[in-house]
């Protein structure tokens, strides 16, 4: 088990959304206000842990050719208890993160690592390894919402209740911001500029590797 | 039976709301089938069949069986909190069991389709629709009518989006950053961006 490199995988190199593009719906659906990436990140986040530790926990009594069934079981049973949790103590988010909090259930990223990493690895990695690719998709989620809130609303920090009625900070004076990226439209444009941002940054780090290694 | 609200039901289901466009759900086998337009179609027309199928079954199974006051009692708890486990087995098992009559009637429809049969079971479309139509308190016939023409939506999108990238593919030059999965995404939303334009469309 090596922690610091499952770190660095599911931030950057692995990242579940910038670089193995899976969990996209939910992602550029809900990322029009700050609290509904948080919450939904955090709400991911939980599952994921839960489900990769309980899955590879019984991956030695799974047989094989329904394990796709038994881990749709798995993580559907955490998502349930997480939407009647969020129902009853965060009714807010529950009710602006609507038909997206029981999709979780077939969220690529979550049966994703229970096929590719759980199924193989042991109780205590999987963990970790949920544990991060959750940050990873949480830290993607949050990026999606400064951006499109300040672009398309000109607040950020929006939908925190303590924070000014939830409106956020206001940066731009009101109207001045590009509706649209707020809209689905935004959504597609900047989730693209970000993927873009990231394959350039990987292939530097790749060409800076190569030359170093050159010298 | 009200013939303007199941076209109204229809008309949102494939224009004004779509599921691509307007509501983010199925972006994965939109994106990940839509390189050619042979394959983008037998992806549409499976996946409307079965979010047709899906959305009939499962409104019969959450009425009579999770929701049927003549089991649990009038406004006595009842099994609503089953309603996602149980949706997504019934789609599952549906997925299967189209891919089993599929390998044995059509055998020809059923290779073309390969790998993305099974992969329907985590559409969020089919899903999706399944739980709207809870949400929308939509009798029988209404869900069947959103769940056909939501997949028909999904069918048009998914059609329109591969032809612009078969094009797009062999004469782009783009910078390298975008290059693949970015740059379909841009075009993407530009294709949303026209499709903004329905929103004003009403029927009463």
């Amino acid at each position: 088990m090596d922690i610091k490199k499952q770190f660095k995988e599911g931030l950057v190199t692995q990242n579940p959304v910038l670089v193995q593009l899976l969990g996209m719906c939910s992602t550029m659906a809900i990322t029009t206000v700050f609290f509904n990436g948080v919450g939904m990140g955090l709400a991911v986040l939980i599952i994921l842990t839960c489900s990769n530790i309980v899955i590879s926990a019984l991956r030695k009594i799974i047989p094989d050719k329904i394990r796709i069934a038994c881990f749709i079981v798995v993580i559907a049973s955490f998502v349930t208890i997480v939407d009647l949790l969020l129902q009853a103590f965060v009714p807010a988010l529950a009710d602006s993160l609507g038909v997206f909090i029981p999709l979780i259930v077939v969220n690529c990223i979550i049966l994703g690592r229970a096929e590719g990493f759980c199924y193989k690895n042991g109780v205590a990695a999987s963990a970790v390894d949920g544990i991060f690719q959750g940050i990873g998709y949480t830290w993607v989620l949050i990026v999606m919402c400064l951006v499109r809130e300040f672009l398309g609303n000109g607040t950020i920090l929006g939908g925190l209740s303590f924070l000014n009625d939830g409106n956020g900070i206001r940066i731009l004076p009101e109207g001045v911001g590009a509706l649209g990226i707020s809209l689905p439209v935004g959504g597609f444009l900047v989730l693209a500029a970000l993927i873009a941002f990231m394959q350039w940054a990987l292939a530097r780090a790749e060409k800076n590797k190569t030359e170093e290694v050159a010298k | 039976m009200d013939f303007a609200g199941l076209f109204s039901i229809a008309l949102g289901a494939i224009l004004v709301n779509n599921f691509i466009f307007a509501q983010f759900l199925g972006i994965c086998p939109f994106m990940g089938v839509s390189k050619k337009v042979d394959t983008a179609l037998g992806m549409g027309l499976a996946v409307t069949f079965v979010m047709g199928l899906a959305s009939a079954v499962c409104w019969l199974i959450n009425e009579f069986l999770l929701v049927n006051p003549a089991i649990y009692g009038e406004g006595k708890p009842n099994l609503a909190f089953m309603q996602t486990i149980a949706f997504i087995l019934v789609i599952a098992s549906l997925v299967q069991f189209v891919e089993m009559f599929l390998k044995k009637n059509v055998p020809s429809l059923y290779q073309a389709l390969g790998i993305y049969l099974p992969l329907i079971t985590t559409n969020c479309a089919v899903l999706g629709v399944v739980l709207l139509n809870v949400q929308n308190n939509y009798n029988f016939i209404e869900s069947v009518v959103y769940g056909i023409t939501g997949g028909l939506g999904f069918l048009l999108a998914i059609f329109l989006f591969a032809s612009v990238r078969e094009r797009l593919d062999a004469t782009m030059d783009c910078p390298k950053a975008f290059e693949g999965f970015p740059i379909a995404l841009v075009t993407a939303g530009l294709i949303a961006l026209a499709f903004m334009g329905f929103s004003g469309l009403k029927v009463f």
